[in-house]
């Protein structure tokens, strides 16, 4: 339990948290995002596609780790474009990369602290956040281990504590799930559905059957480019009994490249 | 802040048995949260069973509290070598003071040769730095980088980390030696203040690097073949190093923009 202050209340100004217009990423030399067009609301959105589709570079440059190449992008209505003052829009956000380093030396309390720390919130309220964001994942009895010592699936859960110890408005997970066994999967998601009542979450996954239980929303990126935006039901409604797939979610996904790949051609 | 309420619609508030609409009695809580005065009066106000119940609650919050887990002990400095020193600079940190320790002992064994720890003391703290900032070298890099607090003000926190190792080590070395204290601390400090100049288009590490070279082909192999102390290292010169360290620094101030993201060719 936590005293909500009035600028969690107030209302919000701008349409949409994460806002793209013919966004262009570059990883490396390759242009990894192509004139993206997106934009997403609270809720959670699982962000699908196959690999080498642009996902982790879309995430890096939504957490305003990448610099764009080209095109618009907003976050909480702030644009974050090269010469943008990014304090206040990285104060909202949370982020978990795809392989997340860490200090080995540092107890997860220390990693959450000095993460919260980092994201300049209020030196009182740092200690209550961390115990909180930790007993969120279920990790209260390991807080005292140091990081060296934990699990491929504790560090995960360390992981996403640190995402969410601010509160935040806008949450980048990139491949959450990977390490976590079943029970704690169906508690991530329960997390997730939990953040995203008000804030924008986005999933990065490869696991179509995570996106269909935990999202409000299915975003599917090929080569850099959208592919389709819709809901879960939506995304079973596109495959019919001759796609390959094991579930109807699958069979809806595999349809939807299949049918892109044939328009693009690619 | 609203105004304060009426003494009369405190004591109505006060008692359980009142008539008062919601609406109102949402505006005196709001100012109840805010007005300390105004609670005091509705402490006050309450009468003999609510001052029970009041009593009855504390007392099952504190049972509740001695039975539940003791809270974490607070640590009131752990926290702070976590945020100045980052645990990875430590090995390059006690290579560089063993360097300058053989370059004391070579000058103590060959009194001929130039003064080795003058020639080095600009040097000294550049690996220093390029460890400090460097996405091959941090762990955690993409986490930082996606934090309100990354940029400049990290990078000038962990430089200041390195130079509090580095410049005592100098100044030790250079009382061992004779050589001019000036001499060794002002070069020293205007190579760093370069590496942070130049880092903001080149990135750090390379900064670092090229800096490095470049001092070693310009003044240190000439000095070495030569056996001389080069002119710009020559007592009359400190002037010049002092004024170049301020330049640098202004420099360094005027492009912090440029260290907000760790772009991809940092």
């Amino acid at each position: 339990m936590r005293t909500v202050s009035a600028a969690e209340t107030a209302p919000t100004t701008y349409p949409w948290a994460i806002h793209a217009e013919g966004l262009r990423v570059r990883a490396g030399r390759h242009l990894a995002v192509d004139g993206l067009d997106l934009a997403l609301g609270a809720g959670v959105h699982g962000l699908l596609g196959p690999n080498g589709a642009g996902k982790t570079t879309l995430m890096r440059a939504l957490a305003t780790v990448l610099k764009p190449a080209g095109g618009r992008l907003a976050l909480l209505g702030e644009s974050v474009d090269s010469r943008a003052d990014l304090r206040r829009v990285r104060r909202g956000l949370g982020y978990l990369p795809q392989q997340f380093g860490f200090y080995p030396r540092f107890t997860v309390r220390e990693f959450v602290e000095y993460m919260a720390w980092l994201k300049e919130m209020p030196k009182t309220a740092v200690p209550g956040a961390a115990q909180r964001a930790i007993e969120r994942v279920g990790l209260t009895a390991k807080a005292d281990a140091r990081m060296k010592a934990l699990s491929g699936g504790m560090l995960r859960r360390a992981g996403i504590a640190q995402a969410i110890v601010n509160d935040p408005q806008v949450l980048l997970v990139d491949e959450p799930t990977v390490g976590l066994d079943p029970e704690q999967r169906l508690d991530f998601r329960e997390l997730l559905r939990d953040v995203g009542v008000d804030s924008c979450v986005l999933v990065s996954t490869h696991l179509v059957e995570d996106v269909v239980a935990a999202c409000t929303d299915v975003v599917m990126v090929n080569e850099g480019r959208l592919v389709y935006q819709g809901t879960p039901d939506d995304l079973v409604a596109q495959g019919s009994e001759g796609d390959p797939g094991d579930s109807p979610a699958e069979r809806g996904y595999s349809a939807l490249l299949r049918r892109h790949r044939a328009v693009t051609g690619r | 802040m609203t105004t304060h309420i009426s003494p009369a619609m405190i004591a109505r508030y006060a008692d359980r048995g009142s008539d008062l609409d919601e609406v109102t009695v949402w505006s005196i809580e709001v100012h109840l949260e805010d007005c300390a005065d105004c609670r005091a009066l509705v402490a006050a106000g309450t009468t003999g069973d609510t001052g029970a119940l009041l009593a009855r609650i504390a007392a099952g919050v504190d049972e509740a509290i001695a039975a539940g887990p003791v809270p974490a002990p607070r640590r009131r400095w752990s926290a702070v070598p976590n945020r100045w020193l980052v645990w990875h600079l430590v090995p390059w940190l006690s290579m560089t003071v063993a360097v300058l320790g053989c370059a004391v002992l070579l000058q103590a064994v060959q009194p001929s040769l130039p003064s080795l720890v003058a020639l080095l003391a600009p040097v000294a703290p550049l690996p220093g730095v390029a460890i400090a900032w460097s996405r091959r070298t941090d762990p955690a890099w993409e986490l930082i980088a996606s934090t309100p607090a990354a940029g400049l003000a990290i990078l000038l926190r962990r430089t200041a980390a390195v130079l509090t190792v580095v410049v005592p080590a100098l100044a030790v070395a250079s009382s061992r030696t004779g050589v001019s204290l000036a001499l060794t601390l002002l070069p020293c400090l205007a190579f760093t203040a370069a590496t942070i100049a130049l880092g903001a288009y080149i990135g750090v590490r390379l900064a670092a690097v090229g800096l490095g070279i470049a001092w070693a082909l310009a003044v240190v192999l000439p000095a070495v073949l030569t056996a001389e102390l080069p002119a710009v290292l020559q007592p009359g010169s400190s002037l010049a190093w002092a004024l170049l360290t301020l330049l640098l620094a202004g420099v360094a101030a005027t492009q912090s923009d440029n260290f907000r993201r760790l772009s991809s060719h940092h």
